[in-house]
Formats: C-alpha cells, structure tokens, sequence
C-alpha cells in the first residue's frame, strides 16, 4: 500500500466512547476536504466504531491498523463538509 | 470560539450527529431566543434550549409562581411559590447549564416594549396564554422579519407551527382576526392536561434548534395539531394568504395596535 500523506494526527489514548468519535469529529471538521486524519487509540470498540462512524458521515477511511497490543491506527480521508 | 473539554462532554450527544457536530454546536452556543412567557410552554421550551446550550435566552412573563402553575410549569418549584417566574427559571436553567445566560424580564409584553425586546434575537417562541399576546408577537415578528415558533395548548390538545416572515405563512393568515372574546375559553376556564404542554414545548424547542442549524424541515406553511386523547398528530397546510393583513405586499396593518381592547388578560 502506498504511503499517504497525513495532514494531521490525533492521540485519543485512554479515551473511551462516544468521546473517541466526539475527539476525531472535531478534528476532522477543522481539516480541509482531501486532507487525511491519522488517528492514534487504545480502545478496541473504537477501533470498530470509528471507522463506521466516519464513513456514515461520508469520509473515506483509509487503514485501520493494530500497531501492538494495546494500540490502533486509523486513516481517515475528509471527503466533504 | 473552541469547544472546552467540559463542553466537548456535555454536547457530545449533540456533536455525534451529523447534522450537528462541533460546528453546529457552536451555532447553538451562539445562538439568542427570546422566549414569550415562562408558564406551561415556555418552561419545557427554555428548559431544552437551555440544555442544548442556546447561549442567550430572553423571558419575559409579569407573573409570580403560584401553586396551580406546578402541575404544568416545570421550571418552577414548591420552594419558588410567590418568585417571579423569571427569576425561578433563571435559577432552574442557569444551574442546569452554566454555558447559557438567561435575561428574565419581569413586565407585560406589550405593543410599546415588543420591538425593543426582541429586536436582538435570533428566533422567537411564543408561550403565551392568549389571543392579544399571540397576535402582538405575529405581527411584531413579521415587521421585524424575525423567525416564530408559536404554540398553543388547551385541554388535551396542542398546536405548533413556525413563521417565517417573508417565505411563509403568518399567524393572521391562518387565523385573520382574533376571536371574539369568550368564544375560546382559557386553560383557566377549560383546564390542560400538564404534560400536553411538555410535549409541544419540546416540538417547538426542536423547531428552535433546527432553525438554528439550518437542518430538516420545520413547520413553515403548516400548523401540526396533537390530539393526545386520540394520540393522533395531524399536520394542516396553512397557504400563505396574498392578501394578508399584515405579511402580504400590501399589508393593511403596518403598526402594533391596542390588542388589547375589550379582552380580559389571564
């Protein structure tokens, strides 16, 4: 997979939900169309309902990543407003 | 303006959804609604904007908390018996929510203070008990192009509808003139069924709040009429009337008038 570049990253760590989706959202609301959201969490539901949460709300979600025990990475594309 | 972190918790509900987010709320946070009356409706209405974060909220109501208001005025309380209604829920919803500002006017509203008193709002919701009242608020909100939630509640009934001056329908072409006096009898007279007044205060909070968002659809052209004994909701098209008295092109009425003549006021 090619290398994307990230325009901004967020670490939620230690964030349960909703307030790992409320944090993401505002991020990417501030965030340009195109530009890309890297997302940095500990908590497994997350993981999942990120995700599903940023494409319901018309976002492209690029990589969605378990970096080591306890961590993911999650690639957000902004595709509208 | 940024979202504080407490903010970010309280709102979080809020900003999940996607016609709201951080953007939205901030639109509400921002947002000033001048609130007629603080009885059955205007409490459930003050209530849940104050909650939702409308940052500025203006009441005016003359009146002081008596006992029969409890049964329906849930901003109130055994304790406020005898305080002005505004000063009662000022306190209710400025410790529900630190993040809003409550301006209570103690006073009549009245043809010769209702321009000045809403002139620096946003929207406007109409929770007054009668015919000279509603009429006033009509036609002072259609000279001023300001949006108006009214509703109105009697037994076990309810009414909702939203006026927005210039692209809808008004009040008076619904309903042209006020009924003679006697003819619709009061809450006092007829009675109300507490919670009706919760469930179209709640309606017209959420009108409110979908203005203030600029999300759905609100009840422009319609009046939406609740019949709880039934459990029925029925929405009535209520076309903009061409020669309305005072929202037409040629308006007959262009200046607040004594509404009110030959009216008892509750």
């Amino acid at each position: 997979m090619e290398d994307v570049r990230i325009d901004k990253k967020i670490n939620i760590k230690g964030l349960i939900c909703p307030y790992t989706f409320v944090k993401s959202k505002i991020a990417i609301e501030d965030m340009e169309v195109g530009e890309v959201l890297e997302i940095l969490l500990d908590y497994e539901e997350a993981s999942r309902s990120i995700p599903k949460s940023m494409e319901d709300h018309g976002h492209k979600v690029l990589k969605v990543e378990k970096i080591n025990d306890t961590d993911w990475i999650i690639q957000v594309r902004k595709e509208k407003e | 303006m940024e979202l504080t972190e407490d903010q970010l918790h309280r709102y979080s509900r809020h900003i999940i959804l996607p016609e709201v987010g951080g953007k939205g709320q901030k639109k509400i946070l921002s947002a000033k609604v001048f609130i007629v009356g603080a009885g059955g409706l205007g409490c459930p209405v003050g209530y849940y904007l104050a909650a939702a974060g409308v940052g500025t909220i203006g009441m005016i109501d003359n009146d002081t908390v008596e006992l029969s208001n409890l049964q329906r005025q849930i901003a109130h309380s055994t304790k406020k018996l005898g305080v002005h209604k505004v000063d009662s829920a000022k306190e209710t919803f400025e410790s529900l929510n630190p993040d809003v500002k409550v301006i209570g006017i103690k006073d009549r509203i009245s043809k010769d203070n209702i321009l000045d008193l809403i002139k620096d709002y946003d929207i406007v919701v109409d929770g007054s008990d009668n015919f000279p009242t509603r009429y006033l608020v009509n036609d002072a909100c259609v000279m001023l192009k300001k949006p108006l939630v009214s509703g109105a509640i009697l037994r076990f009934e309810g009414q909702v509808t939203t006026i927005l001056p210039g692209e809808g329908h008004c009040y008076r072409c619904l309903f042209e003139e006020m009924p003679p006096p006697g003819l619709v009898p009061s809450c006092q007279e007829a009675g109300v069924l507490g919670a009706i007044t919760g469930v179209v205060g709640a309606l017209q909070a959420t009108e409110v709040l979908k203005l203030i968002l600029g999300k759905g659809d609100v009840l422009k052209n319609t009046l939406l009429i609740y019949d709880a004994l039934k459990v029925n909701f029925r929405r009535v098209k209520v076309p903009k009337n061409q020669n309305c008295p005072v929202c037409s092109d040629n308006p007959t009425i262009t200046e607040l008038q004594d509404y009110d003549a030959g009216y008892c006021r509750i």
